[in-house]
């Protein structure tokens, strides 16, 4: 049966979903429930580059030629973030949330989205200069396997070096930057004793479980990527994974306000988006 | 042919923003029906003041945009520093922190490109002053797409090369000045 709809669907957004459909049922990586400009934006780059018309010649080659995936999956999932990447989340960090943290015997945090690390070393650095880093395990989990290797490596551009520097001053810092990482052809090679107490490994916020059970979650500039199911998927997950009275931090631009799961938290400090999960969520 | 009906509008702008946002914005009337967004390079500071000032000058409602809220009319909507301003194909906004795009977090290109690709040629795109060469590709998606492109003039801009390379980019875009831009909108706001 035919129905008369007025705008039909264009047919670069029916290949489009018909692409994603395609790469979750060949490799089992989800982006159908992302938020679509960036995904189009970024796969309409692709697409160029691999010289392909369509979106469907696209899905032609990403289903019959198994070494355009990881080069497919490095355009959906490309992330930039810094050292101390917004200086105010870390100082809140430090003046609220680590006191709370202090009566703990041991730790653990995790790192949802952790792209190339640059996150969980900054968190690593904070905990070591406030005396909690010997008793904490750091968990950084992404879904792609490019940039875990990056983050076990812990290497980054030189360049890149006086703008981490600045960054963790602003943070709060109490030691210097330069005592973490060490200069060698053009990278800054961070420290190796910061990877000690670091786990990372591939975890899906969109179709993997709870793994652990943790006392603060730094979740950033991820849920903006993710529809309003998937960020109530998500943030199910971290009021699972979270300790009685746990942390949760967010990006700048994130927030509770309407999510399913808003109820199981108070806000802590509200400018830089840390909540903290009910004593009887 | 008819004008297209202008369901839109985004706005660049870069290196001497402020002061040309401060002829342009201010020029709307109270209950202008056109939503507007916009991307003005900033430092990459948490806080910007910008939308604050703006709205101080203006009769329309200035802030910066939220994740997944829905465009409406009457309202200019900012790019937050250092996130892009994208738009959905079902009329809302949403926030990414991308890799800069032209050095640039927020991206002209960016906001210009996905919103030229869900209003096609309901919308207006103007690159105002600016030191860089952002914005250009995204006019031309915006005037391929079949909406309109205006560009401040290059000789009285306050820095030309950003409106040079929009007009050497966009065959079809119009150079104006700040107060012939404000009337056009305002008259295609009438059209709507």
């Amino acid at each position: 049966m035919r129905t008369t709809d007025p705008t039909p669907e264009r047919s670069d957004d029916i290949e489009l979903r018909l692409l994603l459909d395609a790469i979750f049922r060949k490799y089992h990586y989800d982006f159908r429930g992302y938020s679509m400009a960036s995904i189009k934006r970024r796969l309409g780059q692709a697409r160029q580059r691999l010289g392909c018309r369509t979106f469907s010649q696209l899905q032609d080659r990403v289903l019959h030629e198994p070494a355009v995936f990881p080069d497919l999956l490095s355009y959906l999932t490309v992330q930039v973030s810094e050292l101390f990447r917004d200086p105010a989340y870390f100082r809140a960090l430090r003046d609220f949330v680590v006191p709370h943290l202090r009566t703990y015997p041991s730790l653990k945090v995790w790192v949802a989205g952790c792209s190339a690390g640059e996150e969980l070393y900054s968190l690593a650095i904070l905990f070591r200069e406030e005396g909690l880093e010997e008793r904490t395990i750091f968990y950084g989990t992404d879904i792609n396997p490019d940039a875990l290797r990056r983050a076990e490596a812990g290497l980054y551009g030189l360049d890149r070096i006086p703008l981490f520097t600045e960054n963790h001053r602003r943070s709060g810092g109490k030691s210097s930057l330069s005592d973490y990482y060490t200069a060698a052809y053009g990278a800054a090679v961070l420290d190796k004793t910061l990877r000690k107490r670091a786990v990372f490994s591939d975890h899906s916020l969109v179709t993997d479980q709870v793994f652990a059970e943790v006392h603060l979650v730094s979740c950033r500039n991820v849920l903006i990527y993710f529809d309003r199911d998937l960020q109530d998927r998500a943030v199910g997950l971290f009021r699972d994974s979270l300790t009685r009275k746990g942390f949760l931090g967010l990006g700048a631009k994130e927030s509770l306000r309407f999510n399913r799961h808003a109820e199981a938290f108070t806000e802590l400090v509200r400018d830089a988006r840390i909540y903290q999960k009910r004593g009887d969520a | 042919m008819t004008a297209p009906r202008p369901e839109a509008v985004v706005v660049g702008a870069s290196a001497g923003a402020l002061d040309a946002l401060s002829i342009l914005l201010p020029a709307l009337p109270h209950g202008y029906p056109l939503p507007i967004l916009m991307v003005i390079h900033l430092p990459p500071d948490r806080k910007s003041a910008m939308a604050d000032l703006l709205r101080a000058k203006c009769r329309v409602d200035v802030r910066e945009a939220e994740e997944k809220e829905p465009i409406e009319g009457g309202t200019v909507y900012l790019a937050p520093p250092d996130y892009h301003l994208l738009v959905e194909s079902d009329r809302r906004l949403s926030l990414s922190s991308e890799e800069p795009v032209n050095y640039s977090r927020p991206a002209i290109d960016v906001l210009f490109e996905t919103a030229a690709d869900t209003f096609g040629a309901g919308l207006v795109g103007v690159v105002l002053t600016g030191a860089n060469s952002d914005g250009a590709r995204g006019l031309r998606a915006v005037t391929d797409a079949g909406g309109v492109g205006l560009v401040e003039r290059p000789d009285t801009a306050y820095a030309p090369i950003m409106p040079r390379a929009a007009l050497g980019a966009c065959p079809n875009a119009r150079a104006l000045s700040l107060e012939e831009i404000a009337a056009w909108l305002i008259e295609a706001a009438d059209r709507a």
